[in-house]
């Protein structure tokens, strides 16, 4: 009963939170109700038993990546009044090619469990969920995590590729140039008769 | 009351649909358009892990492997991102405004 409590709790935050990312007037709203999204999602995860991938959800979006996306609507000077004017236009073909969707995938999903109610399966009490991640994830799956690590690396380079610019202009310190100097070129001895001055 | 595995795809499914709808709707502002790609990608993470959390253990195939897959999603999401908010600085810097509707110059 009190995961069922819960599991409805969870899942009408997050349906409801996920709307309000669609309807909300504000982009700094819009992001805030994102991180409810996650937040709620992470709870449903962990109510399924899955907490490493839950408390890696709320690492990785709550932490990171909405910041992120807080960060960019913040910096970025936008018109908030004119953001929704188009709402209103594509809100018909919108609604019916979600609403299609929509019941496609319940209508799937209604055929293909019809009559059975699947919970969850215990797993084995001695291993935690993270030892059983770990355990196949660094052995049979080893060389795609490396590669989830290098599509990150790429992922770093590229957004600083993409927004470094070079300010004309401005004066910044050379290293090359300033150490490449030798004394010839950079101390001069001039020897001054008294009275005369430097010419 | 008891919770299956259809619940979770159902919020799962009406996760998706919210992602798409709000990518149809939103024709000025490409930041929501990216925060519905993370929400469509969470409703397939919530698959996942809702599949991967109901399944009976069979022999040559460990359940654990979609909360695996689930943290590949998460990490190519993370990437996506980035690089994508990175694209709409630059094109923000460059025009002054980040309308969907401007984004067609080559009429392709």
């Amino acid at each position: 009963m009190l995961i069922a409590i819960t599991f409805y709790l969870m899942a009408f935050t997050a349906i409801a939170s996920a709307f309000m990312v669609v309807a909300s007037r504000n982009p700094v709203h819009s992001v805030l109700f994102l991180i409810l999204t996650f937040f709620s999602a992470a709870g449903l995860f962990i109510l399924m038993g899955a907490e490493f991938i839950a408390l890696l959800l709320v690492m990785v979006y709550v932490g990171a990546v909405a910041v992120l996306f807080l960060f960019v609507v913040m910096m970025l000077d936008v018109d908030f009044v004119e953001l929704k004017q188009g709402f209103l236009t594509y809100i018909g073909p919108g609604m019916l090619v979600a609403g299609i969707l929509l019941a496609e995938m319940i209508l799937v999903g209604a055929a293909y469990f019809a009559g059975e109610t699947k919970t969850v399966v215990p797993t084995d009490p001695n291993t935690s969920n993270l030892e059983a991640f770990g355990d196949v994830l660094y052995t049979q799956y080893a060389g795609a995590f490396e590669a989830a690590g290098l599509v990150l690396l790429v992922a770093l380079v590229g957004a600083v590729v993409l927004t470094l610019r070079e300010r004309k202009g401005v004066r910044t310190q050379d290293a090359v140039k300033q150490m490449s100097r030798t004394r010839e070129e950079g101390v001069e001895l001039v020897d001054i008769d008294p009275g005369q001055g430097l010419g | 009351m008891l919770i299956g595995l259809h619940h979770y795809l159902i919020v799962a499914a009406i996760l998706f649909t919210i992602g798409v709808f709000g990518i149809f709707v939103n024709r000025k502002n490409v930041i929501i358009i990216l925060m519905c790609v993370e929400l469509i990608l969470l409703a397939v993470n919530i698959n996942f892990v809702a599949f991967s959390t109901h399944m009976e253990p069979v022999a040559g195939a460990d359940p654990i492997v979609g909360q695996i897959f689930a943290l590949f999603i998460l990490t190519v999401a993370a990437a996506e991102a980035a690089v994508g908010l990175a694209i709409l600085v630059v094109y923000f810097r460059n025009r002054g405004n980040i309308a969907v509707e401007n984004i067609d110059l080559m009429k392709g």
